[in-house]
């Protein structure tokens, strides 16, 4: 009874952590792509075609005057066609005509929360044609990011009461299954912390297992599905952090859990049963 | 030394189990605590192991002050007692050796010291011969020779057997107190709590009645009597 019990204890902590762990992975996989945006806090502002270099050049202290506005380098048609041809190749060019690029201006701004707002007074402008900012990604990513965290947090709550629970479940049924013993050793002259401990000690060894097991579980579910999101991070929409980048944090975070329950719920459970 | 003075105890419950209960067993007596079923007999056994505190009075065991002891000073009070059970209470899965070497690791000795004192305790009681067996191996007798081993191994100044006899024949019974008895005579203080009258007028020891929560005798070398008791 008592060994089904640790069994059904570790399958219920391995199920909790893998569960919290996939939250928490989705979390720092939008944090990263945040962290991503906000490094790139430029807007792009194109001007017209038609404009000539004089009149481009001129609308740059009009958009240095902005209040959100940083810094911002002028762009040359041709300095533009020279980019794209370093970033995507020469043959990326082929059939394109040179005066099809048009002179830009890279914003680098103050706060990328009040881009939307700079978008806006850029797109004012005289002479400025469109204007791209990461303002609408970002806002998504962060009211994405807002909502994994936030159930990642309450889940994380929720299932370690359970996991807590459980596990001192199982070391209340230990006790039980050992109650001659304990009073054997509390007739004798046992100390408190000497009965305690071999409980605590199964519970830290149940936690521990526990945790490692789910964090291969989650290794190995995290590359399953990475790879799958991986393609599409090929096409530029989406990059998933290497489970490499993530594995002494995770593993450090799972091991702390597995400890709290395993000890924290042995510590319950016999300090209610001594207490009796 | 054991000592109450004017104990008084009431259970949650309402029932009066001890009303001005007064005695003293000096180091090195042999004291047969006799009374019918419900008389406090328990309830004193409670308060020398200090399982729970007076109502009113004072308990002293071994210089311990059971109205006041810290629960972390418990484990060392019932160090300096040695308990025995009616029904022996030994661990079924664990051999003769191993049930009497628990006492002596349950209190953190060196598995160096149990090696040398567990043979010791089992020739004492007559039992190393049976030192690899199980207690269902055992002879009730046998089970509790092995549960005095146990009681005895952590060198206690006290000893209470609590209805000691109470599962046994008359012959193994008398074999008991015979070992309770030499025991005593190697210095330990033992406090036998028992019904059985045959045994408690063949020793002739020590005899203290109690009957209704109050002491109604306190004789050396007294008898089990019907002035004694009820029973």
């Amino acid at each position: 009874m008592h060994g089904f019990s640790s069994f059904a204890a570790v399958g219920v902590i391995v199920a909790c952590l893998i569960i919290m762990g996939s939250f928490s992975l989705v979390a720092v996989n939008i944090r990263t792509a945040i962290s991503e945006l906000e490094k790139n806090n430029e807007i792009m502002v194109t001007l017209d075609k038609d404009l000539s270099e004089a009149d481009a050049k001129s609308l740059g202290s009009e958009i240095s005057a902005i209040a959100n506005v940083r810094d911002r380098i002028y762009v040359s048609p041709e300095e533009y066609r020279e980019s794209l041809v370093k970033e995507m190749g020469e043959e990326y060019m082929i059939g394109i005509p040179p005066d099809v690029f048009s002179p830009q201006y890279r914003v680098a701004l103050e706060d990328i929360s009040f881009a939307a707002e700079t978008e806006l007074i850029l797109q004012a402008i005289q002479g400025v044609d469109t204007v791209r900012s990461p303002s609408r990604e970002m806002s998504a990513l962060l009211s994405v990011r807002r909502v994994v965290e936030l159930v990642s947090i309450i889940l994380t709550a929720l299932l370690m009461v359970v996991s807590l629970f459980i596990m001192a479940n199982t070391i209340k049924l230990a006790t039980f299954d050992r109650r001659e013993e304990i009073g054997i050793q509390r007739m004798v002259g046992a100390t408190k912390s000497f009965i305690r401990w071999p409980f605590i000690v199964e519970g830290f060894f149940l936690g521990i297992f526990a945790s490692i097991a789910a964090y291969f579980l989650q290794w190995a579910a995290y590359e399953r599905f990475s790879n799958d999101i991986g393609k599409l991070a090929d096409s530029g929409v989406l990059n998933v952090l290497s489970f490499d980048e993530l594995r002494l944090p995770m593993l450090a975070v799972f091991v702390l859990i597995g400890f709290l329950v395993g000890v924290g719920g042995s510590v319950m459970a016999i300090r209610k049963f001594l207490k009796t | 030394m054991v000592r109450l003075v004017d104990v008084c105890k009431a259970y949650d419950n309402g029932t009066k189990a001890l009303r001005g209960v007064t005695m003293r067993i000096d180091d090195g007596e042999f004291v047969f605590l006799i009374g019918p079923s419900g008389s406090g007999k328990s309830t004193i056994i409670k308060l020398l192991t200090s399982e729970i505190k007076p109502s009113d009075g004072k308990v002293m065991v071994n210089g311990y002050n059971v109205n006041t002891i810290k629960e972390s000073s418990i484990p060392y009070l019932r160090r300096t007692l040695g308990v025995v059970f009616q029904d022996f209470r030994l661990i079924e899965k664990k051999n003769v050796f191993d049930n009497v070497a628990f006492a002596m690791r349950a209190v953190g000795c060196s598995p160096k010291e149990v090696k040398k004192k567990v043979p010791y305790m089992l020739e004492l009681v007559g039992l190393s011969h049976k030192a690899r067996r199980r207690p269902f191996e055992l002879s009730g007798g046998e089970q509790q020779r092995v549960a005095i081993a146990r009681a005895l191994v952590n060198n206690p100044l006290v000893i209470i057997a609590d209805e000691p006899t109470g599962n046994l024949d008359p012959e193994r019974s008398l074999e008991i107190m015979t070992l309770l008895e030499r025991i005593n005579s190697l210095g330990t203080t033992v406090l036998t709590v028992t019904h059985e009258k045959a045994l408690v007028n063949r020793f002739a020891k020590r005899v203290i009645a109690i009957d209704g929560g109050r002491i109604v005798s306190d004789k050396q070398g007294g008898y089990y009597s019907n002035e004694s008791t009820r029973n």
